[in-house]
């Protein structure tokens, strides 16, 4: 059992780490943001399989939080946010 | 070691999996709604897949509640932040034209 736990743990690490990389790169704010609900999907899940692996049940709660402040964020982000300088349907006004 | 806890594992591999997969769908599509859908798969099934081993593991607990509510969080807003994301993504044009099959926004009212 405990191979279980080290696999799925190497396959979360190797997720949020190649999710960091658009992150990083992405040309524009919409990939950032994808990148970003990936990355907390991926923090869920490594919460989950902690969990799981520890029988721990006091970090569901932070499962709860994560899930409300992804979306908030999320839906804030593509709300407020100024549209990017070179993007191809940024006719004039704001950069 | 019972069969349950059998199952769990297998689900949280699966969970796993599909985050790496989405992770790297992320990184090598070409434009933003193709990264949305790869996006899509760790934050609905694959969280889903780990939630359920979770609370298969965690049987008999009083916060497999709170796990159950994550659960049908996730499945609310996730089409909701994917529906405003795409919509912008569209109107800005950072999509290629040429991977769409068919373009229903272009002429609304055909």
């Amino acid at each position: 059992m405990t191979t279980v736990w080290i696999i799925a743990a190497v396959l979360l690490i190797a997720a949020a780490t190649v999710a960091m990389f658009r992150l990083l790169a992405g040309p524009s704010t919409l990939d950032r943001l994808v990148a970003l609900d990936t990355m907390v999907a991926v923090t869920m899940c490594a919460i989950g399989t902690w969990a799981a692996y520890s029988l721990d049940s006091t970090v569901t709660y932070s499962l709860a939080a994560l899930a409300l402040i992804s979306f908030v964020g999320s839906v804030s982000v593509a709300r407020f946010r100024v549209p990017d300088v070179d993007s191809p349907g940024n006719r004039g006004g704001r950069p | 070691m019972s069969a349950l806890d059998v199952v769990c594992g297998v689900l949280v591999l699966a969970g796993s999996a599909l985050a790496l997969t989405a992770a790297i769908g992320v990184v090598r599509f070409p434009d933003t709604l193709s990264r949305m859908h790869a996006a899509t798969k760790p934050q609905v099934l694959g969280l889903l897949l780990v939630l359920v081993g979770a609370a298969i593991r965690l049987r008999g607990n009083v916060d497999i509640g709170m796990i159950i509510l994550t659960g049908m969080f996730t499945l609310i807003t996730a089409p909701v932040v994917a529906q405003r994301v795409g919509q912008l993504a569209y109107r800005e044009q950072n999509i290629r034209d040429d991977l769409l099959t068919i373009d229903e926004m272009r002429n609304p009212d055909r």
